[in-house]
């Protein structure tokens, strides 16, 4: 069941692109849409954004790249692995559950390592894994979101993103201790 | 906040930096960091242009205010200051699916559409209304039915049972974007982020 169920959203995930961009420009060209003019239209802008992305992101990358390089990261783990370890969560998950909003690929290198140590079938295995999947890298998103249309004032986007985080984090730890623990 | 947060890293990393003996590496970290950005957003260019492209045609064919228009009874309690049938619901509903498929290459120029769409609405240039700001924490919480890359990373690591991982990172994305959309909301009415918000009439907008 679980497995079929798999399957189909594999086949899905493998359709759809294919799929968006050959029916999109089919209903344009069914309504007498000048496809390739518009095309070309709208690809313009793919330039302007991309660049306009560029300073907002190199301030966040740069400051975090600061951070990792710091070794603060491993400071902060030990100062407050007295209170994760008091609601389960396993000492070795917390630099990852901590690396999660900053970096995707400082939080995948974290996570194979993991993976590859305990085993992808241990709890920590698992758990790593859960986690990967739950969120996505917030200040990644932020830069990059927020960059292209040039928004400068994030208001509550910072507070709202982590606490999503956070709880992105508890829930992992909750279902694997229920499912797997 | 962002300023808090940046200077925060910044300066936790020099001082951090200054007894751990690692300062000569904090500058190699930045340009590395500066040009894997760098890096990113050109790396952005040939996927934003395409994506824009196909967006341009889904826009003149009517697609975008149609898919806008069959979510129409989520998307106005959601966000209640975009009017319901305008582009830019059309444009994150498609950045939302792609996330759910874990098609990542086309969430992101899909939701800078969107973003962008948002923004055409925005009172503001340089600071981010209430729809803006509930749009990011949904995508940063985003919901994934495959999560691709990790399940490449267990069958690698040689795992019996790569997929079971598939239902608890669900669960835990769900809980994830209920709580974002629960706090974005929350945090919007807080007097500190009500005085800021650049969008005080929404119903001056709809006649835009």
């Amino acid at each position: 069941m679980a497995e079929t169920m798999i399957q189909i959203l594999k086949t899905i995930s493998e359709w759809a692109i294919p799929v968006l961009l050959v029916l999109i420009p089919t209903v344009g060209f069914l309504k007498k849409v000048k496809v390739y003019e518009v095309f070309v239209e709208g690809a313009k802008e793919g330039f302007n954004v991309a660049i306009r992305i560029i300073p907002f992101l190199v301030a966040i990358l740069m400051a975090i790249a600061m951070f990792r390089a710091s070794g603060a990261m491993d400071i902060f783990v030990s100062f407050i692995s007295p209170v994760t370890d008091l609601i389960g969560l396993p000492a070795e998950i917390l630099p990852a559950a901590l690396m999660r909003p900053l970096s995707g690929s400082g939080t995948l290198g974290i996570i194979t390592e993991l993976i590859n140590t305990h085993g992808p079938d241990s709890f920590i295995g698992k758990l790593a894994s859960t986690i990967y999947g739950s969120t996505e890298t917030t200040f990644y998103v932020l830069a990059v979101y927020f960059g292209s249309v040039a928004i400068k004032k994030t208001r509550h986007a910072v507070p709202a993103g982590l606490i999503a985080d956070f709880a992105g984090i508890m829930a992992a730890l909750f279902i694997c201790q229920f499912m797997f623990g | 906040m962002l300023n808090y947060v940046w200077f925060g890293l910044i300066a936790i990393a020099f001082v951090t930096a200054m007894f751990t003996g690692k300062i000569p590496d904090l500058g190699t970290a930045a340009v590395s960091g500066a040009e894997t950005a760098v890096n990113i957003s050109l790396g952005l260019i040939g996927i934003m242009a395409l994506w824009l492209g196909i967006m341009k045609i889904a826009e003149e064919a009517g697609l975008i205010r149609l898919l806008a228009r069959l979510i129409k009874p989520v998307t106005k309690r959601l966000f209640p200051e975009i009017p319901p049938d305008h582009p830019a619901m059309g444009a994150m509903l498609l950045n939302l699916a792609a996330n759910w498929l874990g098609l990542s290459n086309a969430a992101t120029p899909l939701g800078l559409k969107a973003m962008e769409e948002l923004q055409s609405l925005n009172k503001s240039e340089d600071t981010a209304s209430n729809s803006q700001v509930l749009f990011l924490a949904m995508n940063t919480a985003s919901i994934t039915f495959i999560p691709a890359t990790i399940i490449g990373v267990r069958v690698a690591a040689g795992s019996q049972e790569p997929f079971s991982i598939i239902a608890t990172s669900l669960f835990a994305s769900t809980c994830a974007t209920i709580v974002a959309i629960i706090t974005a909301k929350l945090l919007g009415r807080l007097p500190v982020f009500k005085k800021t918000n650049p969008n005080i009439t929404p119903a001056k907008e709809a006649e835009k």
